[in-house]
C-alpha cells in the first residue's frame, strides 16, 4: 500500500490497462490525471499514442475514430469539458464504440465554479453510457480495468463513464493498493473487436438510417445496457477474485437489512453518510445505506428488492432538475418504485452543489427530517444546505 | 468498376459524387475515409447500403478531422500505419465553418493524413444556405437576392491559405471539372507525409441552379474565369499553378448560374458584377495566371 493522490492513482491504473490511444484536454480537477498519463508517456512507460487536442470535443471525436480502428482508448474530462463532448457522447454510444472515460464530477457553470458536484456526469444520462460511481480513491482505481472489461464486453459495447468526485477523490492523498501489470493483465484481456476500420475488409460506420431502421438501433442500446446490468455484477466479481476487492457490482450496502430509514446516495459521500450511521446506530436508530455504482444502467430489481423492508428512503443528490426541484437520483428512485406494491415514502435532498461540504450534522439534520414523516409532516425534495441569509 | 459504387442517391449532374469517385480513383483501396455530416455522406450511405468499396466512418458534422486524427493515431499505435491513407472528404461548411478548429487541431499535431474539402460553396444537404465558402453576391436561402439585396454580402474564405498558415507541406485547389489535374494532387497529397489538404471546386447544379448536365461546364468557366484558380502550396509557398491562355470576363461564369440572376436584372448589377471581375484580377495577379 502506498499514500499516492487519487489522479495518480487512477493514472496508474489506466496504465495497467494499456490503452492504444489516449486524448484529452485539461481542466481542472482533471489535469492531475492527464498529466501524470503524459509523464508516464514522456518517461517511456506506456506504450501509446497520447494526443493533445485543442478541445474536448476532439478528445472525445479522436477517440471515435480510434477506438473504430480498433484501439483501446481512453479519456478524461469534467464540466465544461463534458457538456462540450454532449453531441459526440451520443455518438459515441449509437456507434457501440467502447471508450472509457474518468469523469472528475465539478459544477456547471454559471456561476463558474471548479468544485465538485455530479451536475456534469448526471446531464449525460440519455447519452447512452455506463455511469459508475466511485466511493473512494480506491474503488475509481479499480473502476476503470472493471469499465474496459464491461464496454469492450461484446455483449455491451457500449462506452462507460467511471465517475469520481471532483478534489475529494481525485486531489486528495489516500493510502491505496496500486494495481498490478500481471494480475490487470489476467484480469483483463486485450481489445479485439470484431468489427474495425481495415482497407482488407471494408465496412462502412456511422451510416444514415432513417425511420424504417433509426428505431432498432435505439433497441439494440437498450438491451446492450439491459445486457451491461449482469456484466457490471459479474466483473465486480471477477476483480474480486484477482485482487480481493469489492465494491458492490450495481449497487452496495451497509447495514441495511433491518433499516427503517434508508439512505440512498452515489459517490464519496458514502463514507460521511457511513460515518453518520455508525453514530447514529449507537445511539439505537435504525438507519441503513443504499449506495447505487451503477446509475446507468440504473438497477430497478436491485433496488426494488434492497428496499422491501424500508418504511422511509431518503435520497441525496449532488445535482438538479432546474424546474422539477429535484435531484436525478430521487426521481429515478420514485419512478422504480410506482409501479410495485412497495408504498416507502421518498424523499429527497440536493445538497454539496459546486463543492459546499458535506459534514455529518448536515446528514443528520436530513435524518431527521424525515423522521417527520412518522408524524405526517412531508416533505417531498429540498435543498439541504442553503444558506437562508444569501437569498 | 470505382471505389465508389454506382447507385448511390446523388442527384443527376452530382458533384461530390464526382469528387468522391475521382479521389478514390487516385487514392486506390488502402485508404480509410472519414466523411463529416453533408450529402456525401447521405447519398452513399442510406442503412443498410453502402457505396463505399473502402473502409468509411462518418461520426458528425464537425469533428471528421479529429476523428481522422483518431483514426491516424490508433493505426500507428496499433502498427498497422504502413501506407494505409487516412483521407476526410468533406463539405465546405463542415471545412471552413463548423469543422475549422478541428482541422486547425489536426494539422497543427501534424497527423499524416489528407484532408479534401469539396467546396459546392454552401449548404447543399440542407437546402442550399449560405456558408463561409459562399462567393460574394451568390444568391442562397440565407443570402437571398431582394429587394435591397444583391445576394450574400461576404467574400469567400481564403481556407487553403488558413491551412498553408498551418504549416502543411502540401496545400493545393482543383476542380471536379480537370479530373487528371484533380487526381494527380490528390495523389502527390497522399503521397506527401504530414497534413495536407486539397479543395476542389465543385458546382452544385441543385444549389447554384444549373442544369446537372453542364456540372462539367460551369467548373471549367470558374477556372477560365480566374474565379477558382489552380494550384500547389508546399511549404507555404506557391510552386505551381495553372495558366490562363485565354481568361475570359466573369460574366461568362455568373450568367449560367440562377444563384447569380440578380446581377443581370436588377437596376445597379452591372456595378456589383465589377466587384466580381475584381476578385479575378487579384486572383490573376495574385498568382500569376497570365
Amino acid at each position: 500500500m502506498v499514500v499516492v493522490e487519487g489522479s495518480y492513482a487512477v493514472a496508474h491504473s489506466v496504465k495497467m490497462c494499456k490503452p492504444n490511444v489516449i486524448s484529452a484536454y485539461p481542466i481542472t480537477p482533471q489535469t492531475h490525471i492527464v498529466e501524470d498519463l503524459s509523464q508516464f508517456v514522456a518517461d517511456g512507460e506506456m506504450s501509446c499514442e497520447y494526443m493533445n487536442v485543442e478541445s474536448e470535443f476532439s478528445a472525445i471525436s479522436a477517440l471515435i475514430g480510434a477506438s473504430a480502428a480498433g484501439a483501446r482508448t481512453y479519456s478524461s474530462t469534467t464540466s465544461q469539458g463534458l457538456a462540450l463532448m454532449h453531441e459526440a457522447l451520443f455518438n459515441a454510444s449509437g456507434m457501440r464504440l467502447p471508450v472509457v472515460m474518468t469523469v472528475v464530477n465539478r459544477a456547471l457553470s454559471a456561476p463558474i465554479n471548479i468544485w465538485n458536484d455530479q451536475q456534469d456526469s448526471i446531464s449525460q444520462r440519455d447519452t447512452g453510457w455506463i455511469q459508475l460511481y466511485a466511493e473512494d480513491v480506491q474503488e475509481s482505481a479499480d473502476m476503470t480495468p472493471q469499465l474496459y472489461k464491461i464496454a469492450e464486453d461484446e455483449e455491451v459495447l457500449l462506452p462507460a463513464m467511471s465517475c469520481m468526485d471532483g478534489f475529494i477523490l481525485s486531489h486528495v492523498y489516500e493510502p491505496v493498493i496500486l494495481l498490478e501489470q500481471s494480475l490487470t493483465d489476467e484480469f483483463l484481456p486485450p481489445f479485439s473487436p470484431e468489427f474495425v476500420l481495415d482497407p482488407e475488409n471494408p465496412m462502412s460506420f456511422g451510416a444514415f438510417a432513417d425511420p424504417s431502421t433509426y428505431t432498432e438501433f435505439r433497441y439494440k442500446q437498450e438491451k446492450a445496457m439491459e445486457a451491461a446490468l449482469l456484466k457490471i455484477e459479474e466483473v465486480a466479481n471477477e476483480f474480486n477474485e484477482v485482487y480481493g476487492r469489492y465494491y458492490g457490482g450495481l449497487i452496495d450496502s451497509y447495514l441495511l437489512d433491518d433499516a427503517e430509514i434508508v439512505i440512498m446516495a452515489m459517490g464519496s459521500v458514502i463514507g460521511t453518510i457511513k460515518d453518520t450511521i455508525d453514530m447514529l446506530r449507537k445511539e439505537g436508530e435504525s438507519i441503513g445505506l443504499l449506495k447505487i455504482r451503477s446509475f446507468r444502467p440504473f438497477p430497478v430489481e436491485a433496488i426494488r428488492t434492497a428496499l422491501k423492508n424500508a418504511k422511509v428512503v431518503i435520497t441525496l443528490d449532488k445535482n438538479i432538475s432546474i424546474g422539477k426541484n429535484e435531484g436525478a437520483l430521487c426521481t429515478e428512485v420514485k419512478a422504480c418504485l410506482y409501479n410495485t406494491n412497495l408504498r416507502v415514502p421518498v424523499i429527497g435532498f440536493m445538497l454539496g452543489h459546486g463543492g459546499r461540504d458535506i459534514p455529518i450534522s448536515t446528514i443528520v439534520k436530513i435524518i431527521n427530517k424525515a423522521k417527520l414523516v412518522e408524524k405526517g409532516i412531508f416533505v417531498e425534495s429540498e435543498f439541504a444546505d442553503l444558506r437562508e441569509e444569501l437569498i | 468498376m470505382s471505389l465508389l459504387a454506382p447507385g448511390h442517391r446523388g442527384c443527376a449532374g452530382c458533384c461530390d459524387a464526382l469528387a468522391g469517385k475521382f479521389v478514390l480513383d487516385a487514392v486506390g483501396k488502402d485508404c480509410i475515409v472519414v466523411s463529416p455530416t453533408g450529402c456525401l455522406e447521405v447519398f452513399t450511405t442510406p442503412y443498410p447500403e453502402s457505396a463505399w468499396g473502402v473502409p468509411w466512418i462518418h461520426s458528425l458534422f464537425e469533428n471528421a478531422a479529429a476523428v481522422a486524427s483518431g483514426v491516424e493515431a490508433a493505426y500507428k499505435a496499433l502498427g498497422k500505419k504502413n501506407k494505409t491513407k487516412i483521407i476526410v472528404i468533406g463539405g465546405d461548411g463542415a471545412t471552413l465553418d463548423i469543422g475549422l478548429q478541428a482541422i486547425s487541431g489536426a494539422f497543427e499535431r501534424g497527423h499524416d493524413l489528407t484532408y479534401i474539402c469539396v467546396d459546392n460553396e454552401a449548404y447543399m444537404n440542407t437546402g442550399v444556405q449560405r456558408s463561409g465558402a459562399t462567393p460574394l453576391f451568390a444568391s442562397t436561402t440565407t443570402s437571398p437576392a431582394g429587394k435591397v439585396s444583391f445576394g450574400n454580402p461576404q467574400h469567400k474564405k481564403n481556407m487553403p491559405a488558413i491551412i498553408a498558415a498551418h504549416g502543411s507541406p502540401y496545400v493545393a485547389t482543383a476542380s471536379i471539372s480537370y479530373a487528371p489535374d484533380l487526381i494527380k494532387k490528390v495523389k502527390k497529397a497522399t503521397e506527401t507525409k504530414g497534413p495536407t489538404y486539397v479543395h476542389v471546386h465543385a458546382p452544385c447544379c441543385t444549389g447554384w441552379k444549373f442544369e446537372g448536365s453542364k456540372t462539367i461546364e460551369v467548373g471549367r468557366l470558374a477556372v477560365e474565369t480566374a474565379m477558382w484558380p489552380l494550384y500547389e502550396m508546399e511549404n507555404g509557398e506557391v510552386t505551381g499553378v495553372r495558366k490562363l491562355k485565354k481568361r475570359k470576363p466573369v460574366e461568362e461564369y455568373l450568367k449560367v448560374q440562377g444563384r447569380y440572376k440578380h446581377l443581370f436584372t436588377a437596376e445597379g448589377g452591372t456595378e456589383e458584377i465589377k466587384k466580381i471581375q475584381a476578385i479575378a484580377d487579384w486572383n490573376v495577379k495574385h498568382f500569376g495566371l497570365e
